[in-house]
């Protein structure tokens, strides 16, 4: 109860943070030189002023600036995204098309990056600046410093082109007709390599801050209490140290899902995904910018809503946190 | 009797770059059944390092080289890690100084009481839990079943405590060793929980290993002292024999720098009063715009008092009274919500913002932490200097300042392009003076000035005020929590509680006949009130203690 | 003095000035060794490394000295990671510093700024900045600094929050001393250590960011760059994969060495975490 309240009252507080960004992105983009409409007519190889004003008023840009804000913010709270003159369809369902790989991209890649980087951080943190500590921790650097399009073509050029034991890309093999559990095995297979791609660089940042947040735990007076009541090494650690050490890995969770929705743009490119970033990275060659609009909406709302989960899951990790 | 421990020789080596090689050298002691042993020193003295030692618990790069600690009968340095822990806990308890952060934030006390019968016994988990309350019961915890099941954060400080005593004694070890138990507590917690180790450990005969700084708590609970200076054991005796007639010049001077529990003979200060406090409110606010969560602390409620010119006042509670609050709105680091501060003619509450800032040379503070109260990024002699170029002092007449003022407060004048960090703490803390006096205030708010330093600078740095006091003609108003320094400097004496001032007058009225019954029970509290060193510090004229070569010791790691 | 003493005893550290001193120096290089513009015709297409002397890392599918474009790119990658990271570090030390002092509404406000941009994913906030001002590379570069700051701004803000309220600060205020000066003079040298050591952070970020932009075509056509090289060799994957292989080993030991240095900065900063 305690924990929903707290929870509730977090995603109240972040409405206004949704409604100033997109203010602010909608202001932003009426800078931008040209609208739906001009990509449109250079699409269609040109047309006359009466079809451009036609056009104009069918999109809703013949009005000022604070109407169409004011207009596109009155849309949003109904849900409605707007119209893409790019896919021809509601933006909404464009979105909800490319939603789901998106979502499995991100949740396993997060598991992965997640429970990786805890076990690595842990095994750093107890064999400090010996060999085991010393190997993960060179590692974790690397792996920071590995751009994730980069790792991934180079997957491909390894494990598909080579070594022919991964495809390629794509969410699945298309026209194989497969269903049930055999599409699902067929999914798990293409998503295998994107997954490591886009889980590379959190793995890293997990694994660092797992092991810099055991060893600030470690040294802390409660542990020494654990070990003059007799506890064997082991159990200390289990009990007293990882838990507390992973408070700073969840709140990492929360503040890094943006940065990993930004990730997958570049991966699902590399990987020929179909997928929200994708979508987005096709929107901005293509200069439509309401679907553009609509991911970014979409996106703070997944962000929100990671966050949210991340709220609930660490009130119930710290009994210190109070409404 | 035979000893339940002795340690025979015991030396412990710290990494080569410590600031001496040793952290206990050659220590030869012994603790029988039924007895409180108090270890006591400074810091830095190595009384810490000796439960580590025994527990088998050192910071690493810290070893036992050479000696034996012998528990019953058996060498604990020659154990294995896996022989250790089955000894931790069961045969050994231990109790550490912070409460809050020696029980882990995120089990209920319960679980963590519980967890000593889960490592050391078979007991199933009613039983465990019948016994959890029973020790819960045993140490006076007013709810046992609720204390069971609330998190550390939860109880109050003297709370955790007990339930820290109540794990540590969960499988009556013989041996029990408490590492500044008492330190981090109210003066009347610290009485009732000195009380409480007192009770069980006659009840259960257990052997009390009591690491202390204070001669107060040695005087109220120690069977046997063993004073340490430096790593090394200087004396050993019976309570009464150390604690009255100390042999070792070392004993004899520590002694000395305690305040003794006895006013001064009434000063003679004007009527003429320089600050004048009147009905001075300060509320804080927690929580959000909701009115049902939003929680109302008033941390200073209509305090009223006054400050004779010449005069020390001494404002004296426990922590949460308001007393540092109070301090704060005085040179208004918080700005009061009702009432005046009369400094003078001028409201100081009142004044814009851009008048405060000029006002600030008429009322200067100083501060509690000798570590913290100094910008570490600059020089001593810059610290100095800054008052008097904030008000329009020349950068040169500033600095040639300095020195004499260097001088004024004991420091070497030479030291003034040194930086903080080089200095000990006391010195830190005369630095903090200095650069409080630069401005020439009427009035000196000094908050806690000597409550973090060792014993035996504390007695200095009083001295010192109370020296400048007179010979620059200060008032002074006086913030602590410890009435045997309080004792020791103040004419008046105001008492706090909850924000409000419950008994004001002068100090030898408000010590020989108390009237308030919260004045009684602080009175009551002051461990080890019965004994009067042997040796006047006389702080006043300088004699005594002054005589004694007390060393100054840089502290090392105090926190 | 003594910062640096431990820098240079740290092997890391060493081995990272090191890294990052030959990328310095490829940069400034550049013009002398490959006078011409990298990004002009220079012999056969797709020449593999070491087979053609003149090239000695190939060419790529339109016949350009993949050597040059590195040696170019590098100049490119230093200035962006720099100046964006200059920018962010700005920015976030100005608002973090304004809210974690004066707190309040002040506070309020500038962190709800804050959470917004930190809601929005930040290359998804980049790739809109790109399509709305275009992907000239002063503009990519701010775009950079300008979606890189909120974490600078949230480390300042908590650096000024818990040294705020330490008693040498309250000092300098019943001393008389003004808000500018307190900010600036006693509590902005102690805050900046840790936000130096994140700078190294922001930079590797804003190198890898660029690389990914340029990879996904976005990024300014007319600079040669390490991610847009990658991004051209992609057509000849299969085939040719040095084309792609060469740029991004370069990124990585890039990225790699200012995160090096940037930890060895942290372990000289904070000499006492490191000995645990």
């Amino acid at each position: 109860m305690r924990v929903l309240y707290l929870a509730l009252r977090r995603l109240a507080a972040s409405l206004p943070t949704l409604f100033v960004v997109l203010a602010g992105l909608f202001l932003l983009l009426q800078l931008a030189p040209g609208d739906t409409v001009d990509a449109l007519v250079a699409q269609m190889g040109g047309g006359d002023a009466v079809m451009i004003e036609e056009l104009r008023r069918f999109y809703g840009l013949d009005v000022s600036v604070p109407v169409q804000l004011g207009r596109y913010v009155w849309r949003l709270l109904q849900l409605d995204l707007g119209y893409s003159a790019i896919y021809g369809k509601p933006v909404s369902t464009v979105i909800l098309e490319r939603l789901p790989a998106t979502l499995l991209l991100m949740g396993s890649a997060l598991s992965f990056a997640f429970a990786g980087g805890m076990a690595l951080g842990v095994v750093a943190a107890r064999k400090v600046n010996r060999w085991p500590d010393t190997l993960i921790s060179t590692l974790g650097l690397i792996f920071y410093a590995t751009p994730s399009f980069w790792f991934g073509l180079m997957g491909i050029v390894i494990f598909a082109v080579n070594l022919g034991w991964l495809p390629a890309g794509g969410l699945e093999e298309i026209g194989a007709g497969h269903s049930g559990l055999r599409r699902l095995v067929d999914i798990g297979w293409h998503l295998l390599l994107p997954t490591l791609t886009l889980a590379l660089i959190f793995l890293a940042t997990y694994l660092r801050i797992m092991r810099a947040s055991m060893l600030e735990v470690l040294n802390l007076d409660f542990v020494r209490t654990a070990r003059a009541k007799g506890l064997s090494p082991g159990r200390v650690v289990r009990r007293h140290v990882m838990r507390n050490a992973l408070l700073p890995m969840v709140t990492l969770v929360g503040l890094q899902a943006g940065t990993m929705l930004g990730g997958s743009i570049v991966v699902e490119s590399v990987f020929a995904l179909p997928g929200l970033g994708r979508l987005a990275y096709e929107s901005v060659v293509q200069r439509d910018l309401n679907t553009l609009l609509g991911i970014v909406f979409v996106s703070a709302l997944l962000v929100i809503a990671v966050n949210f989960i991340v709220d609930l899951l660490y009130a119930r990790l710290d009994p210190r946190i109070v409404t | 009797m035979s000893a339940i421990l002795s340690l025979e020789g015991l030396t412990v080596s710290l990494p080569p770059g410590a600031d001496r090689s040793f952290a206990l050298e050659d220590v030869s002691l012994a603790l029988r059944p039924n007895e409180i042993l108090c270890v006591v020193g400074e810091s830095g003295s190595g009384k810490s390092m000796m439960a580590g030692a025994i527990l088998g618990l050192l910071p690493d790069d810290v070893y036992a080289t050479a000696g034996k600690v012998v528990l019953e009968g058996e060498n604990l340095l020659a154990f294995s890690d896996e022989a250790l822990q089955k000894i931790r806990g069961a045969r050994i308890g231990m109790i550490f100084q912070e409460p809050m952060t020696a029980l882990n934030p995120l089990l209920t006390i319960g679980d963590q009481i519980a967890e000593m019968f889960e490592t050391h016994t078979d007991l199933g988990a009613g039983i465990i839990r019948d016994r959890v309350l029973d020790l819960l019961r045993d140490v006076h915890i007013p709810d046992p079943e609720a204390a069971r099941r609330a998190y550390p954060h939860e109880l109050s400080g003297g709370q955790r405590q007990r339930a820290m005593i109540a794990m540590a004694l969960a499988l009556e070890p013989r041996l029990l060793i408490a590492d500044e138990p008492t330190t981090a507590l109210d003066v009347t917690t610290q009485a009732q929980i000195l009380k409480l180790i007192r009770e069980l450990q006659q009840r259960k005969g257990t052997a009390v290993l009591f690491i202390t700084h204070d001669f107060g708590v040695v005087a109220e609970i120690a069977d046997r002292v063993a004073v340490m200076q430096k790593g090394r054991l200087v004396e050993e005796g019976l309570a009464d024999d150390v604690l009255n007639h100390p042999q070792h010049s070392y004993t004899r001077a520590l002694i000395a720098a305690v305040p003794p529990l006895l006013p001064p003979p009434a000063q003679q200060t004007g009527s003429d009063i320089i600050l004048r406090i009147e009905h001075v409110s300060k509320t804080y606010r927690k929580g959000g715009l909701l009115a049902r969560s939003r929680r109302v602390t008033h941390a200073v409620n209509d305090v009223t008092l006054s400050l004779p010119r010449g005069g020390t006042l001494g404002i004296v509670g426990e922590s949460g009274s308001g007393k540092s609050t109070l301090a704060r709105c005085m040179v208004r680091l918080l700005d009061p919500d009702k009432g005046s501060i009369w400094l003078g003619d001028t409201d100081l509450a009142t004044l814009s913002r851009k008048d405060m800032r000029a006002a600030t040379q008429r009322i200067q503070m100083v501060y509690q932490d000798p570590f913290a109260s100094l910008n570490p990024r600059r020089r001593a002699g810059e610290l100095v200097a800054q008052g008097p170029i904030i008000h329009g002092e020349s950068r040169a007449l500033a600095q040639a300042r300095v020195k004499e003022l260097f001088a004024l407060v004991g420091l070497d004048p030479d030291s003034t392009e040194r930086f903080p960090h080089e200095f000990s703490g006391g010195q830190r803390q005369r630095i903090g003076l200095a650069r409080a006096l630069a401005l020439n205030p009427e009035v000196l708010v000094a908050d806690e000035p000597v409550s973090a330093l060792d014993v035996s600078v504390q007695a200095q740095v009083l001295r010192l005020l109370a020296d400048l006091r007179s010979r620059l003609g200060l008032s002074m108003i006086f913030i602590t929590h410890d009435l045997r320094v309080a004792a020791q400097i103040c004419d008046r004496i105001a008492v706090m509680k909850d924000g409000a001032v419950v008994e004001e007058g002068l100090t030898a009225d408000v010590f020989t006949a108390p009237r308030h019954p919260y004045t009684r029970a602080l009175l009551a509290s002051v461990p080890g009130r019965d004994w009067i060193p042997p040796v006047s510090p006389d702080v006043l004229t300088g004699h005594g203690a002054a005589a004694a070569p007390v060393p100054d010791p840089i502290n090392i790691s105090r926190r | 003095m003594e910062t640096l003493g431990r820098l240079a005893k740290s092997p890391a550290a060493i081995v990272g000035l090191l890294l990052l001193l030959v990328v310095v120096a490829m940069a400034f290089a550049a013009p002398f060794l490959y006078p011409k513009d990298p990004l002009s015709l220079a012999g056969r297409p797709l020449q593999w490394p070491f087979a053609n002397p003149r090239f000695w890392l190939g060419t790529d599918t339109t016949g350009r000295d993949i050597a040059a474009q590195i040696f170019h790119g590098a100049r490119v990658s230093l200035l962006i990671g720099v100046i964006a990271t200059a920018l962010s570090i700005s920015i976030g030390i100005a608002l973090g510093a304004l809210a974690g002092y004066y707190g309040g509404l002040v506070d309020d406000v500038l962190m709800r700024i804050t959470e917004a941009f930190q809601t929005l994913p930040n290359f998804l906030l980049l790739l809109v900045l790109v399509a709305v001002f275009g992907s000239d590379i002063k503009t990519v570069t701010i775009a950079i600094g300008l979606v890189s700051w909120p974490a600078s701004a949230r480390l300042t803000r908590a650096e000024f929050l818990s040294l705020r309220s330490r008693e040498f600060v309250q000092a300098s205020r019943t001393l008389g001393m003004r808000d500018v000066q307190i900010i600036f003079r006693e509590i902005l040298p102690n805050a900046l250590p840790p936000v130096i050591v994140y700078a190294s952070v922001i930079m590797a970020t804003a190198i890898l960011l660029e690389s990914a932009l340029a990879f996904l075509n976005l990024s300014d056509p007319n600079v040669p760059s390490w991610g847009n090289l990658i991004g051209t060799g992609r057509s000849v994957l299969r085939t040719q994969w040095y084309v792609s292989a060469i740029p991004g080993v370069v990124i990585l030991l890039t990225v790699l060495a200012v995160s090096l240095v940037g930890q060895g900065l942290n372990d000289a900063l904070n000499p006492r975490l490191k000995r645990r």
